[in-house]
């Protein structure tokens, strides 16, 4: 049933969008064909493929190193390198751009040592972008891949080491395989978000599919097209989760929680070298972004800072607050449904509800947007006009509108890490409770709510952060007087007014931190 | 493992939600009395720290209380038309003739009788049926490292297509709509096939790929990486505030002949306001000299009531004659202009 509810609500924009085909927009599409389409589908693969291959290194090795290893640094190191997860992609390209492009400080000192015309990396090339969203991106493989090893715990490493096997074979070929659920399931976050990314993209100015979509939108006028090419990257997404099922075959991946650390001592220079790998992440990925921010922030928190700017914080952290509730509570009922009903790698009707995170943020809130307002309109106003009121707007501009679009938005996010959590637990616990005359409500309670809380708590994270984050709904369907931190650095952002938006922009990222902490912290334990 | 502590807090976290939910549909709905306190509903595009100040004097004025959100032009423009009747929206505020134009164009704006917006505001900055009206002027015009250039060698748009600027112009992306509604005014004055030739020009000029931003685009002007570019004057007056010594300078073009590109931003009654005679009220105090120089003043942009003087920072800029094409011409050509854009692989 949550599974349904779940798939409907995902259903209604993607309604929507699938509608705009009932409109023929020929002249665009032969346009698009003629001139774009080539160079738009070779950059969105460039990009996708860039960013899948580094965000999987970069993850994949983080998390090895800080859930296997003990090098200098390696506890602090350990939350450190979630950080990145909570500054926008469009800051740090930003931020990125400003200060490697020709006008920023790094090639002007490199022009004052070397001579005007010395060969310089072009950073505004596909690059550029590439390296930006795998930097914000890598934290979703890294959690979820270190919170897989975590669990695995050290027994299965010590048997295959017994049988002869060196440190890196056996992470090969034992605890990577047992970690690939996590894997995949951040892998294909990143690439989603990757895809419907249009902030980051835009600064660098490379165009992708998704930059196609704003132009047919904005540029021709025609959201029919724009949600016609966004159904094709619909589609593609779809596909794409389907290889990935199909790939993952019927393996089981379930193992006990909650065993003692591995922690291989790397000495030495080895030790070193894995210190400045994990500390160069941290440096370029947050601490050179939120130092910069901090630099602007200085200059205008004088003048901005005041009882609306604690309104923008208040409103940040309610939304974000409820809407990580909602989706929990969601995820947790779909997940627990399907493996109540034995489907161990889900169903279609699961993947669907997935979908939202892949599309574009802005066509999706029109979608939502368009739906509630057909409601408001058919169901709604003449039920007022029945009741002798005057018909007025219940759905669109409510809180509630809102958070169902958060919740369709970003259900994948909140998924991913319940349900792979989920998958590691043995049938055989719920088998026993339910032998012991545990009711299903109980078995969830008492069996899977404490095996879960590592993987709950990650859910929990990313959806607050993402939600927090979240600018076109948020933009679209906010209640009036509702602003928060993601409305203001759009605000300002949209009029380049990049020094007025860091202080929003470095609010947003320290209210992350303490949930990144914490979660840290009970993962550990 | 120690008890549960999720399941505590999920209950706690339910109550919260349920608590906030109740709140927020009470802020919702508004009493049904809400009709006896006048109160306006504005969408708009044009930010906030630009329209507030305005919004708050206007209040204290008059005791009407104007609420608003703002977004970007797109998805307000899709929102009033899925709202349709029942839409709160009194008011829809834009920047770029285009966007007033394609929202005309979906019957979201009403016809506007009024002398005070007819006179206040000249023919060529609102809309033919009077349902738009320009609020504030921008011009996109050029500018130049004046370490590089001096004045005399610059004239017109059409002559940055020449090859003596060989790899030495910088543009902003073609997906800026200030960017198409100048080459949408250049096929209006020009026919298509000349203005087709122009732009292919300018990308041949090209000193580096096109910037995403008029102030990333100014600054390479300014460290050296190309010698001149196009950009939107308050843009310009900004980076100027910031650091008065800085080597960039403005210059009208086309001053022989049709004039200087000029933008709007402005305002429109939706066809479905609950309060169309409070709201074009106020948009005419919008377009009074009490609100117009201010209104321009926040942006560094030029007040489009000609009774009243720019400030003194853009005076400093020096008189220019603009083109006077009905700013209507930006939207209906701008599909044009960006297809013309697209051929001539400008990105």
């Amino acid at each position: 049933m949550p599974v349904l509810l779940m798939a409907a609500l995902v259903m209604l924009p993607i309604t929507v969008i699938l509608l705009s085909w009932g409109t023929a927009e020929t002249a665009i599409w032969q346009h698009l064909i003629e001139t774009q389409l080539g160079r738009l589908l070779r950059n969105t693969l460039l990009l996708v493929f860039g960013v899948g291959v580094c965000v999987t290194l970069l993850g994949v090795s983080l998390a090895w190193l800080t859930a296997m290893c003990d090098f200098p640094g390696r506890r602090w190191l350990d939350w450190a390198l979630m950080l990145p997860l909570a500054v926008p992609s469009y800051v740090l390209a930003f931020v990125a751009l400003g200060l490697l492009s020709y006008s920023g400080p790094v090639q002007t000192l490199w022009r004052d040592t070397f001579g005007v015309g010395v060969w310089f990396p072009n950073v505004r090339g596909p690059g550029g972008v590439i390296f930006v969203l795998s930097m914000v991106l890598y934290p979703y493989v890294y959690m979820l891949a270190r919170g897989a090893l975590l669990s695995q715990g050290r027994g299965l490493m010590d048997a295959a080491q017994l049988l002869g096997r060196n440190h890196i074979k056996s992470f090969l070929l034992v605890a990577l395989p047992m970690a690939r659920p996590a894997i995949a399931a951040g892998v294909s976050l990143a690439l989603m978000e990757t895809l419907a990314d249009f902030g980051a993209v835009s600064i660098f100015n490379y165009d992708t599919f998704t930059t196609a979509i704003y132009k047919s939108w904005f540029g021709f006028f025609s959201l029919t097209a724009a949600a016609q090419l966004a159904s094709l990257l619909l589609l593609f997404v779809g596909l794409a989760l389907i290889a990935e099922q199909r790939a993952r075959g019927n393996g089981r991946f379930h193992q006990q929680a909650k065993r003692k650390r591995v922690g291989f001592k790397l000495r030495g220079w080895r030790g070193l070298l894995a210190s400045a790998y994990c500390f160069s992440v941290v440096l370029l990925a947050f601490a050179v972004p939120v130092g910069q921010l901090l630099f602007w922030a200085f200059e205008t928190a004088a003048t901005d800072i005041g009882p609306r700017f604690w309104g923008l914080v208040e409103h940040t952290f309610l939304l974000g607050v409820m809407a990580a509730c909602a989706l929990l509570t969601m995820a947790l009922l779909v997940a627990y449904g399907q493996r109540l009903k034995g489907h161990h790698h889900g169903g279609y009707l699961e993947r669907l509800a997935g979908m939202g995170y892949a599309l574009p943020g802005s066509v999706l809130a029109v979608g939502i947007m368009t739906a509630f307002a057909y409601f408001d309109r058919a169901l709604i106003n003449p039920f007022q006009v029945f009741l002798g009121l005057t018909p007025s707007q219940v759905l669109v501009g409510s809180v509630g509108a809102l958070l169902a679009a958060y919740v369709i938005r970003f259900f994948s996010v909140a998924y991913g890490p319940v349900h792979s959590s989920l998958e590691r637990i043995r049938p055989s616990y719920q088998e026993a409770a339910q032998m012991l005359g545990a009711s299903k409500f109980e078995v969830l309670k008492r069996v899977y709510l404490p095996l879960l809380t590592p993987g709950l708590l990650s859910a929990l994270l990313l959806v607050l952060v993402d939600t927090m984050k979240e600018m076109p709904a948020t933009l679209l369907l906010r209640p009036f007087g509702w602003d928060t931190l993601a409305v203001r650095i759009y605000e300002m952002t949209s009029e380049g007014e990049w020094q007025r938006a860091a202080l929003p922009a470095l609010v947003l990222v320290l209210i992350s931190i303490p949930p990144v902490i914490i979660m840290i912290r009970r993962s550990r334990a | 493992m120690k008890g549960n502590p999720i399941a505590g807090s999920v209950r706690a976290l339910v109550a919260l939600v349920s608590l906030f939910l109740l709140v927020a549909c009470g802020e919702n709905s508004p009493p049904s009395g809400a009709d006896a306190e006048p109160s306006i509903t504005v969408y708009s595009s044009r930010k906030e720290h630009l329209i507030k100040p305005l919004f708050d004097l206007y209040t204290a004025k008059t005791g009407v209380a104007i609420r608003y959100i703002t977004d970007s032009a797109g998805p307000l423009i899709a929102r009033l038309e899925a709202e349709g009747a029942s839409t709160p929206a009194d008011i829809l505020m834009t920047v770029d003739a285009g966007n007033l134009w394609q929202a005309a164009e979906q019957g979201l704006f009403r016809n506007l009788e009024s002398p005070t917006l007819s006179s206040n505001i000249p023919a060529h900055l609102r809309s033919e049926s009077n349902q738009w009206f320009g609020l504030s002027i921008r011009a996109r015009t050029i500018v130049y490292a004046t370490n590089k250039l001096s004045a005399d060698e610059l004239s017109t748009y059409e002559d940055l297509a020449d090859p003596k600027w060989q790899a030495r112009l910088c543009l902003r992306t073609s997906k800026k709509v200030y960017n198409q509604s100048l080459v949408a005014t250049m096929i209006s004055s020009l026919g298509e096939a000349q203005a087709e030739g122009i732009v292919a020009g300018w990308v041949a000029n090209l000193a580096t790929d096109p910037f995403s931003s008029d102030t990333t685009m100014m600054e390479a002007i300014a460290a050296g990486q190309c010698d001149l570019g196009i950009a939107n004057t308050y843009y310009f007056g900004r980076m100027k505030k910031a650091d008065p010594s800085l080597n960039l300078a403005l210059f009208w073009p086309n001053q022989s002949d049709r004039g200087v590109h000029i933008n709007i931003s402005g305002a429109g009654v939706t066809t479905h306001a609950k309060r169309p005679e409070a709201a074009q009220a106020l948009l005419e105090w919008l377009s009074s000299p009490e609100a117009q120089g201010q209104l321009a003043e926040l942006n560094q942009e030029f007040p489009a009531n000609p009774l009243v003087k720019a400030s003194e920072e853009i005076l400093a800029w020096g008189d220019f004659k603009a083109d006077k094409v009905n700013v209507e011409a930006a939207g209906r050509l701008q599909a044009a202009a960006v297809r013309l854009m697209d051929r001539v692989d400008y990105r």
